[in-house]
């Protein structure tokens, strides 16, 4: 099938391979786990389906998601009359392509303005790793040549303004701190004056982490928003939704919620170098037509690659071939 | 209705088969699949959702069920009972030496909240447990994590040792160590670097580590909010150091929590603690059996009265009901209750409490925020209006004082009258009810007098959504 094939096309460079060492940390075989249920079931039976959908329940892809994935798998006509299970895989990557795409190119590039200043606004609940994407972002921006400005929009956490300074200075670009500042806003505010005056290619602005139930905190987010987009002509150019791979269901009710007070352009995964799987933003990606852009996986800057469909599909089924269970 | 809480669901699932009479297999099925799915939603990892649906299943099958004229609520019986031997049948209280210092070891993935919890459960336990606590920082790894702590340590009057980042974590904690009994400290709370528990390298340290200070406990943190990976992360943990107790962060947020009955089913740690915001006291103890309850949608009453008792004296309390039930309720009253429920924590975390109301309130917009204007336009009173109300409510000269001294609009201070007013008549109907009417309303089944059902706020005007409680 055709989509399928392009990817495997896609040539092998240095940083899918980087990718890959990340997620393989456990693995002992992409699609493992797919390949074990498959080939410990003779036929294409309910059994089987039932073993599939605990696959994808425990990879966190939606509950949503999965129960009408499987019963789109069941109905597909290419299934029909097929009594190897086996064969059942081709179909099955083929599907889950489909349901990322859509039928449309995703763009995971970011909407960087040509001779004019950018800005990004990182968002996301506690401890998803915001600080950290950033100035991975920003040492990635930086060795392309740009300009870049951090703006330590994290008024409220102890400790988050000194967290993205140490970063600025190892990476060696600016930063924006306001010295006992309460209102994140005023200091995106002068970050972009910053920016627009000293001519920056790109400001990265970081938040404090919140809950998307939580009805003050997101209404200072809406805040930061306007003012991005009343300074800067088409601002803020990228929305990023941080998402930690190891959230469950609750990631769904936080894409819902912050898209309602900003206008996220995309999701970054982070720390995908562990057991999670980070399923739940293909049931994002399914509900609320989210591309994932980046995934975070590690702890260093440079542990940060651009979204590969191929390889993330096949990192939701990592295991061993004979490993059925677990 | 995908965002639907687990007890809404099982109440849902259950509502239909509660007063129809006889059931059969097939109404059972409907009921557990119904509850599966829920289960599911709420992250409870996928095999435990398995076993507790087939013994679920088997005993509502049995005759006590089948034969009942009630059988939906012998369903309910047997869910709320299993699910409560699911998440251990009681509190297990922390482990603190009766003299000497005792250890307390934090640690979890990195993001799940252990600098926050450090000083939470040192401000926790010195209050509680009458300790003299001591925090370390040996998270050298993250960039200004040691600052955080010392930030929070300053919040709270209380000391972090540290050696910088420098020092290996192994050198910090037994330094540390010496330090809290030359000091005569008797808590000593470490805070450890978040790390992956397939870092063998990081684990290790995580080893070394508990070997050089014997800790009372090891407590792992974990964000309310994961997914199915949560049993595999603390079976990691635990097998190499010997959890002895979790911490759940983040039950703030709205996630359904799962991961609570997983970890707990699957590796029998017992969950101790749990995090319910971002301000210093917001920590409670692990009640399972008052979390079963919540998950069936009977409310945690226990939690709230606790909470409420921590806040109001008794003698005080019964004034401020007489006073409600005459109606003499002033501004000063109002403000002296503004004060005491913001020191018991967030007004909706709380609602969320009381029986009958966790459905309810999900929509009601409840913005913290107005308290700060509400206590300036108060505050922009005389002591003569503050103690009349009516005073303000004839004059549109004292409005616009009032206004114009808080730098509220004169809108608001309407609004803060009219509501006013309004409560002040709930609150005298409210006081007045019989217990029959009472029962109605912690049901759900009768709104609270005068008061309407809200619904999600539409507009996005500054005043619209007015002073809501």
């Amino acid at each position: 099938m055709g989509l399928f094939d392009i990817f495997k096309k896609k040539k092998q460079n240095d940083t899918s391979k980087k990718y890959e060492l990340g997620m393989k940390k456990t693995r002992q075989g992409l699609m493992g786990k797919l390949k074990a249920i498959l080939s410990g079931h003779k036929e294409i039976d309910e059994d089987l389906f039932d073993d599939l959908t605990d696959a994808f329940i425990m990879a966190d892809i939606g509950v949503e998601t999965t129960l009408d994935f499987i019963e789109a798998l069941k109905e597909d006509e290419r299934v029909e009359g097929l009594t190897n299970a086996e064969d059942l895989q081709p179909i099955i990557v083929d599907k889950m392509f489909e349901l990322y795409l859509k039928g449309e190119i995703v763009n995971n590039n970011f909407n960087l303005q040509k001779n004019d200043l950018s800005v990004f606004l990182f968002v996301g609940v506690n401890g998803v790793g915001k600080t950290t994407t950033i100035a991975k972002i920003a040492y990635r921006l930086k060795k392309e040549g740009k300009k870049i400005l951090l703006a330590a929009g994290d008024t409220f956490r102890a400790g988050a303004v000194d967290q993205l300074e140490v970063w600025a200075n190892r990476v060696g670009v600016d930063i924006v701190i306001k010295k006992g500042a309460t209102d994140p806003s005023s200091v995106i505010y002068e970050a972009v004056q910053k920016a627009k005056q000293e001519k920056y290619d790109v400001l990265l602005c970081d938040t404090a982490g919140r809950l998307q139930n939580k009805t003050n905190l997101m209404k200072e987010l809406e805040k930061m928003n306007r003012v991005i987009a009343r300074e800067v002509e088409n601002g803020p150019h990228e929305t990023i939704l941080v998402i930690d791979a190891t959230t469950g269901q609750n990631g769904l009710s936080q894409a819902e919620a912050f898209m309602e007070v900003t206008n996220i352009t995309g999701v970054i995964l982070t720390k995908l170098d562990g057991t999670s799987k980070g399923g739940i933003v293909l049931a994002i990606r399914d509900k609320y037509n989210l591309p994932i852009k980046m995934v975070g996986l590690g702890e260093k800057m440079e542990d940060l690659e651009y979204f590969d469909l191929e390889d993330y599909i096949g990192g939701l089924f990592i295991g061993s071939e004979d490993d059925t269970d677990a | 209705m995908p965002f639907e809480n687990l007890s809404e669901k099982i109440q849902y699932s259950l509502r239909k088969l509660t007063g129809r009479g006889k059931v059969n297999e097939k109404d059972i099925d409907d009921a557990m699949r119904e509850i599966r799915v829920s289960l599911l939603e709420a992250d409870v990892n996928y095999k435990i959702v398995k076993e507790f649906i087939n013994e679920v299943k088997e005993l509502a099958l049995g005759e006590r069920v089948m034969k009942s004229l009630t059988p939906g609520d012998q369903v309910v019986k047997i869910v709320y009972e299993e699910l409560i031997k699911l998440m251990g049948d009681e509190a297990v209280p922390i482990n603190l030496k009766k003299s000497g210092t005792s250890i307390v070891l934090m640690v979890g993935l990195q993001g799940s909240g252990k600098t926050t919890h450090v000083g939470k459960l040192a401000n926790y336990l010195r209050k509680n447990n009458k300790c003299k606590p001591l925090m370390i920082a040996a998270d050298v790894y993250r960039p200004a994590a040691i600052n955080q702590l010392v930030t929070i340590g300053k919040q709270l009057d209380i000391e972090v040792f540290q050696m910088g980042i420098l020092a290996k974590p192994q050198a910090i904690v037994k330094n540390g160590l010496d330090y809290a009994k030359e000091k005569g400290y008797n808590l000593v709370l470490i805070d450890t670097a978040g790390r992956l528990a397939i870092d063998e390298v990081l684990m290790q340290e995580l080893v070394e580590i508990k070997q050089i200070v014997n800790p009372d406990e090891i407590l792992l943190t974990v964000d309310a909010m994961t997914g199915q990976d949560a049993v595999n992360v603390a079976m990691k943990f635990h097998e190499k150091l010997g959890i002895t107790g979790c911490l759940l962060t983040k039950l703030d947020s709205d996630t359904r929590g799962g991961a609570a009955l997983s970890i707990r089913y699957m590796t029998k740690i017992p969950i101790k603690f749990t995090g319910l915001g971002e301000k210093m006291d917001e920590i409670d103890v692990f009640h399972p059996e008052r979390m079963a309850k919540r998950i069936l949608g009977m409310g945690d009453v226990l939690t709230f009265i606790e909470k409420a008792q921590a806040s109001f004296d008794e003698e005080e309390a019964m004034k401020m009901a007489e006073k409600m039930q005459a109606g003499r309720f002033t501004y000063n009253d109002f403000l002296d209750q503004i004060k005491k429920i913001k020191k018991m924590g967030s007004i909706k975390g709380l609602l969320g409490l009381i029986p009958g109301l966790g459905s309810q309130i999900k929509n009601l917009d409840i913005d913290e925020k107005k308290f700060v204007y509400i206590e300036a336009l108060i505050g922009s009173m005389t002591k003569e209006e503050r103690n009349n109300p009516d005073l303000i409510n004839k004059s549109h000269a004292r409005k616009s004082r009032i206004a114009n001294g808080s730098g509220r609009s004169y809108q608001e201070i309407n609004q803060l009258t009219k509501q006013f007013e309004t409560m002040r008549a709930q609150m005298k109907s409210l006081m007045n009810m019989d217990e029959d009417q009472m029962e109605k309303v912690s049901k759900g089944q009768a709104p609270i007098p005068g008061m309407k059902p809200s619904k999600p706020k539409k507009g996005k005007g500054k005043n619209k959504g007015g002073f809501r409680f």
